[in-house]
């Protein structure tokens, strides 16, 4: 590789600042897996349409697998590692979805959680449809979609009740 | 505190909490240092000779440690092919996978090479730079037309494209048939396509010359059967092998296949001297990984003036693919699943594998069981059509009735013992479906819709599920000295909640604690004997293994505690992590016990008894527990558009006694997920010359939330007699019946229009063209 196919980049990841020099190639997703050890965003399908790899960009959901790390740089990602409280407990979405079920193997679920996160921050009136059309862009193989869609709906009256 | 139950009850998953705060291992998580990156050179070609593979200049590239080709690999190999097909009399052809291709490629993903790099970026630079001379050569592209004469070979040197037949035949079915007045004949194609666990297969490879120790970290369903093949393809001990399968993102089958990679990649980090991972990308799922795919049905069925079933017969092609990398057990499976559930006296089904220039074609969740319940209840459809009965009506006259339980079938099973349905009420199954699903208001509403324009349609479909496929699953449980019990098993977990299922068996024999019971699942240095996950066959196997150790441990520190503590045996109970006595505060917890037990150099062991707190259990069962269900389906055709919108979906099933209600949910929902693709989207496209033409997920449609409907379950629980926890698997039910009951309710719903679906997927293009060419057909009246 050529010095100018590398450059330097930085990031707030989860609120915390990351540096790295990367390739210029590098995926923001294997950015984050191979150069900061973040291992929860998952690649499905590297073609953007599963969603496992869906981080939130300046709060907004991207696909990272799609999205080079040097675009990224001065910009503050959030992952699934963010999520729980700094004691490790679950957040209110990542309780919902053990108690519902959400998940079986696991893989989608770090995708679906930040696509939740997202469309939970800014809509909290948000219907049944509303979350089926909002995961449309996530592909679980294992669920069959309905203990996710329960755990958003439950996540969703649990944060309700506390505004 | 009291001792509490873990045997079905709802309890959380011991598995969840890692993988929603992101801290699953799935082998590409895990990195070791030095560790390199590998990339397969594949066949770009469906079938071709190989003439010369130039890898000089992918050498060159900066970054790139070896490419290596079969003739690198030798030395480090005790054979070049894989033999893994399971022993049948039916095979006509050998054709077992080469590990790499070196003179003949037979199908479009076939591993040629293998570049080993710093990166996979780098290494799949190099693939570009390999040159790979290489001549076309004839390719069979269909299944149908393998078996004619003169067509195209699959293999240059084989003489023909029959890899295997066999028939499955009871009864005298030409007699039954020479007999009947009503005889109905119809053809079937079906497709499935491919397992697309979210997580591609993946390999990390360690060789520690030290040691003399291989590890590989793989994201399949079977670890301890690969730890078996990688000692005799590479000529080590079995001891020097260790297989780990960490998380895997779901399996659904083709992860129960040992492929090429497997051996290459292991290979690959022995002569490179340094650790070695290669991560599968979609693209490679699609053309490299085993699929299901097409079967072609011709098939009669004789009923009398009752619509009584008097006999089937026909005729099963069966797509094999371009090798045999499991054996002849789907169309098999297909052709047992077809008379299963019902009273069938006679049958014939004539069954022939064909060989292709496609991917091999192995087990998908369900492994041929669908394709014979869809030919059954289509043929069911058509004898309530012909003799104007309601559909759910002719079932009910011909389903195995819960007062021939247990029923003896004259099929034998793949072991050559006879198929017996164990336990089940197969009528009250479809009732109570057919009550939740609205089954009989459902004529009024859907004249009240078709007078608004709207087709709306009903469908029904019973199944039954072959489960908990033998001989054995070891499980070890042990407590630990700081009181912990240790579960160990072969048995493997991907995604089903395999752990959280064997702690609730440990569990209720150790006072309810499942915090107390650490589990470890596919690691062959944790088990050294068994299988894996398949065949829906781990609670049922596993289970009664981890039910009959905790019971043999939980005797033994009963015992050890009564010499200990001076009690009897019945005066104590197990609470939390203790032993106590009944009604008194005298108690020793679980971990002195085990210290107790582990002895002291020189010192009697309490009661001379045997050491150690400890037992494995393998308990063997050969007949296989068959769950059961119904599926009622209800769905909205548009005529226009031609989509099909399911409204509402009841699945009623027994799987026997559930460990987890809950685990069964989602196993349910899931399969039924799985079988709405499979009725309505998941189509694997090749054009004429074998080319893949869905090779990623715009063009291979994967359901999403907002197809899948709502689907209620009703459970009822029929023990199976097998086992001691009366158990039966449940993994792949829900996918069984789903397209024939989706492809039933898209005809009802076009009633009247006269069209008739005889295959899956169904596509709306399907559907209206159906629609047009009934509309074309000359009326038969
Ligand atoms: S991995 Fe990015 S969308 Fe699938
Ligand atoms: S839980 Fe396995 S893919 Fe969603």
């Amino acid at each position: 590789m050529t010095g100018a196919s590398r450059r330097a980049i930085k990031l707030q990841v989860n609120g915390k600042p990351h540096a790295a020099e990367v390739d210029v190639r590098l995926t923001l997703a294997d950015c984050l897996r191979q150069e900061f050890k973040l291992t929860g965003t998952h690649l499905g399908c590297e073609h953007g349409v599963c969603g496992a790899c869906t981080v939130l960009l300046d709060g907004q959901s991207v696909r990272a697998c799609l999205m080079l790390a040097v675009q990224a740089d001065g910009r503050a990602v959030a992952t699934v590692e963010g999520l729980a409280g700094a004691d490790g407990k679950l957040n209110i979405l990542q309780q919902a979805f053990k108690d519902h079920h959400g998940l079986q193997c696991g893989f989608c679920t770090p995708g679906i959680l930040m696509t939740l996160t997202e469309c939970f921050a800014d809509k909290p009136d948000l219907t049944e449809q509303d979350i089926r059309v909002a995961l449309s862009g996530n592909i679980c193989r294992c669920t069959g979609y309905q203990g996710i869609v329960d755990a958003a709906m439950d996540a969703l009256r649990k944060m309700r009740s506390l505004l | 505190m009291k001792s509490r139950h873990t045997f079905g009850e709802r309890v959380s998953r011991i598995e969840d909490d890692a993988l929603l705060t992101g801290r699953g291992r799935f082998v590409d998580d895990i990195a070791l240092p030095g560790m390199t990156e590998a990339a397969f050179l594949r066949s770009p070609y469906a079938h071709a000779a190989i003439r010369r593979i130039d890898v000089t200049a992918a050498l060159a590239l900066p970054g790139v440690i070896a490419v290596l080709t079969l003739d690198d690999l030798r030395p480090y190999l005790t054979t070049d092919k894989l033999a893994v097909g399971m022993p049948s009399p039916s095979y006509r052809l050998e054709v077992d996978r080469p590990i790499l291709a070196s003179t003949e490629v037979t199908y479009v993903g076939e591993p040629i090479a293998v570049v080993i790099a710093t990166s996979r970026y780098i290494a799949e630079d190099a693939l570009n730079l390999i040159a790979l001379d290489a001549d076309p050569l004839e390719v069979v592209a269909d299944c149908r037309e393998a078996l004619k004469p003169g067509a195209p070979r699959a293999h240059r040197a084989l003489p023909h494209n029959l890899v295997a037949e066999f028939d499955i035949t009871y009864g005298q079915v030409d007699a039954a048939f020479a007999a009947a007045k009503t005889v109905l004949r119809e053809k079937f194609w079906q497709h499935r396509g491919a397992g697309q666990s979210m997580e591609g297969r993946g390999i990390l490879a360690r060789f520690d010359e030290s040691e003399r120790l291989l590890t590989l970290w793989n994201s399949t369903q079977t670890p301890n059967v690969g730890q078996r093949l990688l000692a005799d393809l590479l000529g080590l001990e079995e001891t020097e092998v260790r297989v780990i399968a960490p998380d895997i993102g779901g399996g659904f089958g083709p992860k129960l296949v040992f492929y090429c990679e497997e051996v290459v990649i292991a290979a690959a980090a022995m002569i490179v001297k340094a650790p070695v991972k290669w991560i599968e990308d979609r693209r490679e799922h699609f053309m490299s990984t085993t699929q299901e795919r097409d079967q072609y049905w011709d098939v009669e069925i004789a009923v009398d003036d009752d619509a009584r079933v008097l006999g089937i017969r026909g005729s099963l092609l069966h797509d094999h693919g371009a090798y045999t990398a499991r054996g002849v057990n789907i169309p098999y499976n297909s052709a047992l699943t077809v008379p299963l559930a019902y009273n069938v006296p006679n049958y014939r089904m004539d069954v022939k594998l064909a060989l292709t220039n496609k991917v091999p074609v192995t087990p998908i969740r369900g492994a041929g069981q669908p394709q014979g319940c869809f030919v059954m209840e289509r043929l069911l459809d058509r004898v309530a059509q012909k003799l104007n009965l309601d559909r759910a009506e002719v079932r009910r006259r011909n389903l195995v009735r819960a007062d021939q339980m247990p029923c003896t079938k004259e099929i034998k099973l793949r072991g050559g013992t006879f198929v017996v349905l164990d336990s089940g009420d197969y009528p009250a199954s479809q009732q109570a479906a057919l009550d939740a699903g609205g089954w009989s208001g459902f004529a009024e509403r859907q004249k009240a819709a078709r007078a608004q324009g709207r087709h709306i349609g009903i469908g029904v479909a019973n199944y039954v599920e072959g489960t908990g496929r033998g001989p054995f699953e070891p499980v070890r449980v042990r407590v630990s000295a700081s009181g912990k019990i240790l579960v160990a098993s072969s048995a493997t977990a991907m995604g089903q909640g395999t752990k959280t299922m064997l702690a609730q068996v440990v569990a209720e024999q150790f006072g309810g604690e499942i915090d107390n019971v650490v589990v470890t699942t596919g690691d062959t240095s944790a088990m050294s004997s068994g299988f894996g996950g398949f065949n829906s066959r781990q609670a049922v196997m596993a289970g009664s293994s981890a039910h009959s150790a905790a019971m043999t441990v939980r005797a033994k520190a009963i015992q050890a505690a009564s010499h200990l503590l001076e009690a009897a045996p019945e005066d104590l109970e197990i609470v939390g992590s203790r032993i106590q006595v009944v009604g008194s505060d005298r108690f020793i917890s679980l971990g002195d016990v085990s210290r107790a037990l582990a002895g002291i150099a020189g010192y009697r062991l309490p009661g001379d008894m045997e050491p150690g707190l400890e037992a494995t259990a393998q308990v063997i069962v050969h007949d296989m527990a068959f769950s059961s269900g119904s599926a009622v389906a209800e769905v909205e055709v548009d005529v226009e558009t031609g989509e099909v919108r399911v409204k509402n979906l009841v699945l009623s099933h027994d799987c026997g006694r559930m460990i987890n209600p809950t685990l069964v949910d989602g196993q349910v929902i899931g399969g039924v997920a799985h079988g709405l693709g499979n009725a309505l989207f998941e189509w694997m496209g090749y054009d004429s010359n074998a080319q893949p033409i869905t090779t990623n997920f715009g063009e291979y449609l994967l359901i999403t939330a907002t197809e899948m409907p709502a689907i209620k379950i009703l459970h009822s629980e029929s023990p199976s007699p097998l086992n001691a926890l009366g158990v039966k698997g449940v993994g792949e039910s829900g996918v069984i019946p789903i397209a024939a009951v989706i492809v039933s309710a898209v005809e009802n719903a076009l009633e009247g229009l006269n069209v008739r679906l005889a295959h899956c997927p169904i596509s709306p293009m399907d559907v209206l063209k159906a629609i047009a060419d009934v509309r074309k057909a000359p009326s038969e009246s």
